[in-house]
């Protein structure tokens, strides 16, 4: 069935693979690491008194817009949440001891075929980090033969892992969008997020991908930063930070991308623990709540996405996926990619909770980046 | 006043407004477009206000303009760097008065 084997966890594990600033909720056995404790902990907070009672779907319904499904655009698919890093803001809880959740040949063939039925445009690859499934060629090769715009969401340290030298030319080849994490065009703030190093090792990955012909400025083979705040603020005016970014790596380090998008971070998983720890919880839902802007309601990824988890189910986002938060048929089970039917999608009803107002503060942060001024 | 400098005054500011409605509106809109993003960025703009703050010692604006910067994109390092230049322009004013005591000094000495 595999196309290749996936690496050995003591590999992963050293941070010659990658920095390890902290180790997963789950290896540490913390109470958070379930997701009912996420959602319990963020509704046990007393925000009540806040507008709309700190209710989303109150706040959405107050501001006049609907949060209905809209037209499938994205075909979003979480092939895993193994990880050769540990970042600290993480919202998968993903890391090198995660390989007990890992998309299987079946499940992406599954995949392809409910893509074929969905009249999505765009397929976007995220993890973990996706580039370390055995069967991520596969999958995006499959999705590159079928002609949509495939995005591989990148954390770029995994780059440099000797397996994976021949992937900036192999991604452009094909032309896949990579969107790449990185918090920071200097060290400092990186490195606080990410662990030691990590900033570096960006840096590296970046050039490689620069020459394998990324961010060329030809419309193709196409370099997207992603940004999220390093604590407890939202994410800042994206087009001025992306003329600053693109002047500064340019000017210290020679690299180049086509687009920084912002998003603010979720407060679930690992930005949660951190929030709880550093006492930011309480004041940032109140500044998430109190920054709830009705204009990026549209365009919430929520309403023209799918998303896939590891084993076939479905969810309105990556965000509900770490949630256990799926997509519910009439009869209340789980909807799954294997019986995928686009009406049946499309008559949905999101599932929504207190998270979601991260995805509403200020600007809005979307997998897209921010949506409104 | 049982206490000055309240934390809670920085969220009420716009209760300014009790006094002088129209003043309070025109400021707040003259205050929204100077740091709108413009010739210098936002950041540019937020690195000069954390400047600001701390040579008038405005504990709401440094609180106010530290998120501000980081939000913007500033790190510990360039936020450090514009409160130094605050500092050394603080420094300089009053070294540089003492070119009149200088003066003073030869004058009034044999």
């Amino acid at each position: 069935m595999s196309d290749a084997s996936p690496l050995p966890f003591a590999e992963l594990a050293s941070t010659e693979a990658g920095p390890k600033p902290t180790a997963t909720l789950r290896a540490r056995r913390l109470p958070l690491a379930e997701p009912s404790a996420q959602l319990a902990a963020l509704a046990a907070l007393p925000l009540g008194h806040l507008a709309h009672g700190a209710d989303f779907d109150r706040a959405v319904a107050g501001s006049g817009r609907d949060l209905a499904p809209a037209p499938l655009e994205i075909f979003q698919i979480n092939v895993g949440k193994l990880c050769n890093m540990t970042c600290r803001h993480c919202h998968v809880d993903a890391g090198p001891d995660r390989s007990d959740q890992m998309m299987d040949r079946e499940t992406a063939d599954a995949c392809l075929a409910a893509l074929d039925r969905s009249g999505a445009r765009t397929v976007d690859v995220t993890g973990g980090a996706p580039e370390l499934n055995p069967h991520f060629r596969h999958l995006v090769d499959q999705c590159v033969r079928r002609g949509v715009h495939v995005m591989d969401r990148c954390n770029l340290t995994v780059l440099l892992l000797p397996r994976n030298r021949d992937l900036p030319e192999w991604l452009a080849a094909r032309d896949v969008e990579v969107v790449c994490s990185l918090p920071h065009w200097r060290r400092r703030n990186t490195d606080l997020q990410r662990g030691d190093g990590t900033f570096e090792r960006s840096i590296e990955a970046l050039r490689r991908l620069n020459a394998a012909g990324y961010a060329s400025g030809d419309g193709r083979r196409r370099v997207t930063l992603v940004t999220n705040p390093v604590g407890a603020f939202l994410a800042g005016n994206q087009a001025a930070m992306e003329r600053e970014w693109r002047q500064g790596l340019e000017r210290e380090h020679g690299v180049r991308f086509d687009r920084l998008i912002a998003l603010n971070n979720m407060p679930i998983a690992r930005y949660l623990e951190w929030l709880e720890s550093s006492g930011n919880l309480q004041a940032y839902m109140e500044l998430l709540i109190g920054a709830f802007n009705p204009a990026t309601v549209d365009g919430l990824m929520c309403r023209n996405t799918v998303s896939v988890g590891w084993d076939g189910t479905l969810y309105d986002c990556d965000f509900n996926q770490m949630l256990d938060l799926p997509v519910r048929r009439p009869d209340g089970s789980p909807m799954t990619v294997r019986e995928f039917e686009r009406e049946a999608f499309a008559a949905r009803r999101i599932v929504t909770a207190r998270h979601c107002f991260g995805c509403t503060a200020g600007c809005g942060s979307s997998c897209g980046g921010q949506q409104a001024r | 006043m049982e206490h000055y400098y309240k934390n809670d005054h920085l969220h009420r500011f716009a209760e300014i407004a009790e006094g002088n409605g129209e003043l309070a509106r025109d400021f707040f809109a003259y205050y929204g477009k100077v740091f709108a993003d413009g010739a210098l960025t936002v950041r540019e703009k937020a690195l000069i206000a954390l400047a600001v703050a701390h040579t008038v010692q405005c504990p709401y604006c440094i609180d106010a303009y530290t998120t501000e910067s980081l939000k913007q994109g500033a790190d510990l390092e360039q936020m450090t760097e514009a409160l130094h230049v605050a500092v050394a322009i603080r420094g300089g004013a009053s070294l540089v008065h003492g070119m009149q005591m200088l003066e003073h000094v030869k004058k009034s000495s044999m």
